[in-house]
């Protein structure tokens, strides 16, 4: 069985997939922090449906009632700062949130929403991207574009290893395919 | 070209002899931290994958402390699937309420971290053991199930920014005014995805708790760790607990990074000048010298967490509390962060310092620091805490204001009710 640390070593290896994702932009601005996607007095449980009906509720009240299946979430700077909580991510996904663009994102958050299969991608322009426009985003390829406005920009391609955890549906999954 | 302190801890971890900035790595972990949030959902992980054995029960902490002593139904159920987890996989670090305390004051007094040591936390303040020079740093919960699953963690080596202080540290400032000014310099992003290390005289100088509040607060800064190369105080901090041969004191006295080693930058301090700061609403970074932050009114003042709770925090509020009372519109809340500091607080007579004053003094948890219990805000209400984060309605309310600063402040200003400076309070 291949190990894991194989795939860090060999530069032949390249990842050859295609992630398409398209949806409807919600807008938010700099420094959204983990409290405000999802407040830690609702950390006392871990349902994914739970923790979507309060997501980012401090800073829209509405947002879960809003926000349809395969909306986009589009932010400024460091998205995801503050704990670690992976619930934070899990509450993105558990309303229905497909993907989160954003200009930046805080360290944890980033890999939080990688290893659980949370679409991301950091665009240097996500400001000019506007609430209710329709974006298709190519993860792969960083292709990002504003179908509403008929723009199209370039995100930085996500690094080989980071494709191979997305397109493996995970960290999980990644590690059970190589170790376990 | 040299490497960082960073760089040295995570090849070794790899495998590798040396490792790269930007390179991704499947390091081993030499220990890994679980709380009553972020574990129940590593748990879920864990057993939806089909895991069946944890890869080291011996290299495994699992501490109720966020929403403990239970504080309501569903808490309790979390911090249960921590005590049935750890019953089911024989897990030797598991602590009940009574024996535990906030986890990051509590794995370095048991000595569970120490220099040189990879350790991943399902908590951002991980970060904080980079005080006993260890790489440390916070994850997430699939994270924290994939390494009980392989013992091992992906990580991106990151670059390293230097932070040197130099001259003599003022009275009434430590380790938490050091942090904020960097985290007021640089911003709350200013150090994303980067190793923070921390060097100069006036850190050497810092005891070993203001060392661990300090580090604890890289991640204020977007940092992915923080560090401080071991130095003597840190091999005698770890030997109370540890039984460390002479060749493993060399080693880790001797662990720090080379004269050529490449840094994304450095930056200078001299705090000679310095005096205690406050983070105002609603950011870490938005800092004021505390003379200059205005007439602040305030309704609690909290003194405790993971930054702040140690003993050095207590004994340097008790100083200022000492034969004082707090101010009659004030809530003043102490929580020592372990049972053990809280028994040192008792035999110290601060615990009877903080009570005489008008204080109460609760058992170890991370509660109102995170707006969990035991001190959230209503709607309009201000606390300056010794806490960690000032976002809004982090402590209650979404309407409510917090105010970061160090124990002595907290501790005067709770006698005014409002923003004080301690030697406005204190005697010389």
């Amino acid at each position: 069985m291949r190990q894991r640390s194989d795939l860090f070593e060999g530069e032949s290896e390249t990842f050859e997939g295609s992630i398409v994702i398209k949806g409807r932009v919600h807008r938010f601005g700099d420094d959204v922090n983990t409290d405000d996607i999802i407040s830690a007095r609702y950390l006392n449980t871990t349902d994914p449906k739970e923790l979507g009906s309060r997501c980012l509720e401090i800073l829209d009240k509405d947002f879960a009632k809003k926000a349809a299946a395969g909306d986009i979430v589009v932010a400024g700077k460091n998205f995801g700062c503050g704990s670690s909580r992976e619930h934070a991510p899990v509450a993105l996904k558990g309303c229905g949130v497909g993907l989160v663009i954003a200009e930046s994102f805080s360290r944890i958050f980033y890999r939080n929403a990688i290893n659980i299969g949370l679409p991301i991608i950091e665009v240097a322009q996500a400001q000019e991207l506007k609430a209710g426009d329709e974006v298709e985003v190519d993860l792969v390829k960083g292709t990002v574009r504003d179908i509403t406005q008929g723009k199209t920009y370039q995100a930085q391609p996500f690094a080989d290893f980071i494709c191979r955890i997305i397109d493996a549906g995970g960290l999980v999954n990644w590690a059970k395919s190589g170790i376990l | 070209m040299g490497q960082t302190i960073t760089q040295k801890i995570l090849a070794r971890h790899a495998g590798q002899r040396t490792v790269a900035p930007g390179a991704f790595i499947w390091a081993k972990v030499d220990f890994t931290l679980g709380n009553d949030i972020t574990a129940p959902l590593a748990i879920d992980i864990f057993e939806a994958a089909g895991a069946e054995k944890v890869f080291d029960n011996d290299r495994i902490a699992l501490i109720p402390d966020h929403f403990t002593p239970a504080k309501d139904g569903k808490s309790a159920a979390q911090a249960k699937r921590l005590k049935d987890f750890a019953a089911k996989h024989k897990i030797r670090h598991y602590y009940e309420v009574g024996r535990a305390g906030i986890e990051h004051a509590l794995l370095p007094q048991l000595g569970l971290v120490g220099p040189g040591e990879l350790v991943i936390g399902a908590d951002s303040h991980t970060c904080t053991y980079g005080g006993l020079g260890a790489f440390a740093t916070g994850v997430g919960s699939t994270d924290l199930a994939v390494a009980w699953m392989t013992g091992r963690v992906w990580l991106r080596v990151p670059e390293s920014m230097r932070f040197v202080f130099k001259g003599k540290r003022p009275r009434w400032v430590g380790g938490k005014d050091f942090i904020l000014y960097v985290i007021g310099d640089i911003g709350v992003a200013g150090a994303r995805y980067r190793a923070m290390e921390f060097a100069g005289g006036a850190v050497e100088k810092l005891p070993m708790d203001d060392r661990l509040a300090m580090c604890n607060m890289a991640i204020e800064a977007g940092g992915k760790s923080g560090i401080i190369a071991p130095d003597k105080a840190t091999v005698e901090y770890v030997a109370k607990t540890r039984h460390l041969t002479p060749q493993t004191r060399k080693e880790w006295e001797s662990l720090a990074s080379d004269k050529d080693a490449d840094y994304a930058e450095v930056r200078e301090y001299d705090v000679s000048r310095w005096e205690p700061v406050v983070a105002m609403p609603h950011l870490p970074s938005n800092i004021k010298p505390v003379s200059q932050a205005g007439n602040v009114k305030l309704d609690q003042v909290v003194i405790g967490s993971c930054t702040n709770g140690r003993i050095t925090d207590l004994r340097v509020a008790a100083k200022v509390l000492k034969g004082r009372k707090v101010h009659p519109h004030v809530r003043l809340i102490v929580i020592p962060a372990t049972q053990e500091i809280y028994l040192q607080a008792i035999k110290e007579g601060l615990i009877e310092t903080f009570v005489r004053a008008g204080g109460v003094v609760s058992t170890p948890t991370c509660g109102p620091c995170l707006g969990g219990h035991m001190g959230i805000l209503a709607e309009g209400e201000a606390c300056l805490a010794t806490t960690n984060r000032n976002f809004m309605g982090r402590m209650g309310a979404k309407g409510s204001f917090v105010y970061l600063a160090n124990p002595a402040v907290a501790a005067a200003s709770a006698v005014t009710g409002h923003i004080t400076h301690p030697a406005a309070v204190a005697q010389k």
